[in-house]
């Protein structure tokens, strides 16, 4: 450390930051209360709770985009306001949010000059810009193209252009919401590689995650979150990954669910050949035969983009299919309208759930009648039944846990968990025959995923088929009875529970079969 | 605090931008050697001085509220609907043609039945452009647009050869209009003005429309379709049908508003050769006067009668102040475009402060994101 203030971008670190007293409410709830939070140049702090605890509000505060009702930032000692983000970069901090705010359509570059002045006036400075960017690239050792376009780039390449332009906007704290969410094992890998470099170099950095072996592997200390209000901060080193999980939630955690035997009494669901295209013309499925059991989970593993999302677009009817056929409880449902399929109580968890699986400025009760509505009791001859709607909705705020101000609370100000629960009541109450899952914890923290794994158990129990679409092996192979890898729009093997190592689907799932890789 | 006075911001924002319009104006009517205050006490005065111009008022407010309602149906299923000129036309057209030719029957029957043929008519002339947009995807802009032109050309082939009025017809000047209708079928006055049972109509509709809207299946799945066609069809709704439903029956209420500017005012229809020549511009000012009342039936109500009394004052303070009539056209064109970009900034202004405060609303967030997850695929 010779240049004990600089950081290689070449700007001043921030030794300390600390967040006092920070309260914020919302109508109905308590964000923030009084919470005490720091970041030391050099280390990474992770921030952790439960969905709804109240972290991405916190951070945002920091960052400017809410105003705390109370409290304050104090900035290596002094007290400083900000009221929006061109404050916070101005005084160095950065942040990288759970969704990027990336144009697809512009280059790299293009995209870090976005609201920026050029250095040269009314003309761009992309050169300028592109140099930069290859300086800093250098520096942290990131490896981008300035020039490409960002829509050509992987989900984890994309994470690493927004880190980029923080560092462009001169961040030296680097807020970091959920990261890892949308990135493939080996992605986060290379993250945390980026990480450990910056923290290195003098960056102090907020990381947030529900994911608990991450946190235990890259942060130097722990701040834990519960409803608004902070449990308690500990040096990483002191402390369990089972101790966090309870410490986080307040009970024990049970990380291996208890699950009966299978017994495949009838088929629910079968594919007969099944193929597709895909958004982007090419095949999405290529000749997929599956049967599915009543009583059993099948899941679907593979790295995403291999034909998940057409598989489960298929069989929802959304997809027109090319081939093949779809069988329901025996009736041949291959191009059937969505509407006549869901009627045929198959209940669909989309992976996009916040476009596919609610409306955002819908109440949660109008939110839980989304495909019901047309039924009795929640409507009669066309009139909606506003009062049966209420009792229905605050029934299944109660027995899904939906942590929500009120039933006429707008679906957008739920927290990423609670609208989970709110797309799961929804299709679990209406006792499907199939339900179909796709990605079901993906951003969820681990209460509200051991909630939502239970649910599934639960379901299965009960006799409902699953399908179960996870890019997440553990929770394939926690939750599965039989896993189908999908490769390239195939179905490379399927493979009973007891059989399935996670070695020999990660070699299914790179399109090898492992018989044939040791006689070649 | 805050959230409530912005929202009171929001609900006045109409408000404030017509009078910020009127401010405008007011620098014009200063060029034109007009004493603005002495205009506006006039425009005040023909639009609310007496029980006669109140009544004009509302006279001018009932096709604007017809045509907002539909506009309501239609704008909250996100589809555009500009063609309420042309629905009024064909909703009128249809409705004095049956009103022409059953002369034998019960006036009220007539009626009612002429009011259901306007509502079909316009519904007609809204559901071809709702059909090309969901099935065909045609723009509903620009084909409500041009059903327009096409209505105005019916109407003034019809109003000229197998409509016209038949004593015209033997007239060297064949003024361009049907025969008037039979007392029996004029909707009845409410009051020794002109004021007549269309405008009771069109207040007992806003709470129709209202319940059709929040309380009907049909009206959620319109909402549903409006603010995210993605989860509506993941739902099972289907999408296009629903689409076309908001159209049709935003056609059908300017229909409506046709049928009664004939069978509440004029008793016949004429024609000027131009669509306005007929409808006033109601099938435009009612788009204004909706998103006076913020997309909301009953607001529509105040919102109509505000813009109908704007309309009748600016004629009244033409006349007393001699300002030329292009002046009053401007006044009420600097109002549309006030009102209008106040509605867009509001909902700018709301999409970043959305923005800003949802930042992970979209847990899985990859919706942006299709070709880069293909290209990590491959
Ligand atoms: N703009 C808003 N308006 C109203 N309530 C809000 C708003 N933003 C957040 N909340 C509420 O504040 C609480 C904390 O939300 P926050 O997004 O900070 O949770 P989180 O810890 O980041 O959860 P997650 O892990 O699901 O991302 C939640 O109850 C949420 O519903
Ligand atoms: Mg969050």
């Amino acid at each position: 450390m010779t240049e004990a203030n600089t950081l290689p971008s070449g700007r001043t670190r921030i030794d300390h930051l600390e967040m006092r007293g920070i309260t914020k409410r919302f109508p109905g709830v308590l964000a923030s209360d009084h919470v005490d939070f720091d970041v030391q140049a050099g280390e990474v702090h992770a921030l952790l709770g439960e969905n709804g605890a109240g972290k991405s509000t916190l951070m945002k505060i920091l960052y400017g985009l809410y105003h705390p009702d109370e409290g304050q930032v104090l900035l290596n000692g002094q007290p400083v306001t900000i009221s929006s983000p061109t404050d916070s970069i101005n005084l160095g901090i950065g942040m990288i949010h759970q969704h990027f705010m990336l144009v697809p359509t512009l280059t790299v570059a293009e995209n870090v000059a976005l609201g920026l002045p050029s250095s040269r006036g009314a003309l761009t400075d992309l050169d300028r810009v592109s140099k930069r960017i290859l300086e800093l690239a250098e520096i942290y050792s990131l490896k981008i193209d300035p020039s490409a376009y960002v829509w050509q780039l992987s989900v984890g390449q994309q994470q690493r252009v927004e880190i980029i332009k923080a560092l462009y906007r001169g961040a030296a704290l680097l807020i970091l919401d959920e990261p890892t969410a949308v990135l493939t094992p080996q992605e986060v890998d290379e993250l945390f590689v980026i990480m450990r470099q910056m923290t290195r170099d003098g960056h102090g950095l907020v990381f947030i995650s529900h994911k608990l072996h991450e946190v235990v592997e890259i942060s130097n200390r722990v701040t834990v979150l519960r409803d608004g209000r902070k449990i308690g901060t500990r040096p990483t080193s002191e402390i369990t990954k089972q101790d966090l999980a309870n410490w986080m939630v307040g009970r024990e955690v049970t990380f291996a669910p208890d699950r009966g035997d299978v017994q495949c009494a009838e088929a629910r669901l079968q594919l007969q050949d099944v193929s597709c295209g895909s958004d982007r013309g090419t095949p999405g499925l290529r000749g997929v035969s599956l049967e599915l059991c009543s009583g059993e989970i099948l899941g679907i593993a593979g790295v995403s983009g291999n034909g998940q999302r057409e598989l489960a677009e298929t069989v929802t009817g959304l997809r027109k299919t090319t081939g093949g056929k779809v069988i329901l409880e025996g009736r041949d449902i291959t191009g059937l309208h969505p509407a006549e399929i869901t009627d045929r109580m198959l209940s669909y968890i989309p992976e996009e759930r916040m476009r596919d699986g609610v409306i955002k400025d819908f109440s949660v009760a109008e939110n839980l009648i989304l495909r019901e509505h047309e039924k009795k009791p929640y409507s009669r001859s066309g009139l909606l039944d506003l009062r049966e709607i209420s009792r229905h909705a605050d029934e299944l705020i109660a027995q899904f846990h939906v942590k929500t101000p009120s039933r006429d609370t707008l679906a957008k100000n739920l927290s990423g968990g609670n609208i989970q629960k709110v797309v799961l009541a929804r299709e679990i109450f209406r006792t499907p025959r199939v339900i179909l899952a796709a990605q079901p914890t993906r951003g969820l923290d681990i209460g509200a995923t051991e909630y939502v794994r239970e649910q599934l158990l639960e379901q299965r129990r009960k006799g409902v088929a699953v399908m179960l679409i996870s890019e997440d092996l553990d929770e394939i192979l926690a939750l599965s009875d039989r896993i189908a890898v999908l490769y390239e729009g195939r179905i490379m093997d399927i493979v009973p529970r007891e059989e399935a190592t996670p070695e020999r689907l990660g070699l299914l799932m790179a399109g090898v079969h492992p018989e044939e890789g040791v006689t070649a | 605090m805050r959230a409530r006075l912005s929202s009171l911001f929001d609900a006045l924002l109409p408000v404030l931008a017509t009078l910020a319009a009127l401010a405008v104006g007011a620098v014009m009517l200063l060029f034109l050697g007009v004493n603005p205050i002495e205009a506006y006490a006039a425009m005040w005065d023909g639009a609310f001085g007496s029980g006669n111009s109140f009544a004009e008022t509302l006279v001018k407010a009932t096709p604007l509220l017809l045509v907002a309602l539909g506009i309501c149906i239609s704008f909250r299923g996100d589809v555009i609907n500009i063609g309420g000129e042309g629905q009024m036309i064909i909703g009128a057209i249809l409705a004095t043609w049956i009103g022409l030719t059953l002369t034998d029957w019960p006036g009220w029957l007539v009626i009612t039945f002429c009011l259901l043929a306007g509502f079909v008519g316009g519904a007609v002339w809204g559901g071809i452009p709702g059909l090309l947009k969901a099935y065909f995807n045609v723009n509903e802009i620009l084909s409500t647009v041009m059903m327009n032109a096409i209505a105005v050309q019916l109407m003034n082939f019809l109003l000229r050869g197998p409509m016209i009025d038949p004593s015209q017809a033997q007239l060297a000047s064949k003024i361009p209009q049907t025969a008037r209708l039979i007392e029996a079928f004029q909707l009845p006055r409410l009051a020794p003005t002109r004021l007549h049972m269309g405008a009771l109509l069109a207040v007992a509709l806003a709470f129709l429309v209202y319940v059709l809207l929040w309380r009907t299946t049909w009206g959620y799945r319109i909402r549903a379709v409006g603010q995210n066609p993605h989860a509506s069809r993941y739902a099972g709704i289907q999408v296009p049908r629903y689409m076309v439903l908001a159209l049709l029956l935003s056609g059908a209420f300017a229909g409506l508003a046709g049928a009664v500017q004939v069978f509440g005012v004029n008793y016949r229809m004429i024609t000027d050769g131009s669509a306005s020549g007929f409808t006033g511009s109601a099938g435009f000012n009612g788009i204004v006067a909706a998103l006076f009342g913020q997309l909301h039936p009953i607001w529509s109500i105040p919102a109509s009668i505000l813009f109908g009394a704007l309309l009748v004052g600016a004629n009244k303070m033409q006349r007393m102040t001699q300002v030329p009539s292009a002046l009053v056209i401007v006044l009420n064109g600097l109002v549309v475009i006030f009102v209008v970009s106040s509605e867009i900034w509001r909902r700018r202004r709301q999409r970043r402060r959305m923005a800003a405060a949802g930042h992970d609303e979209a847990p899985p967030p990859n919706v942006d994101k299709k070709p880069q997850q293909a290209e990590a695929g491959a």
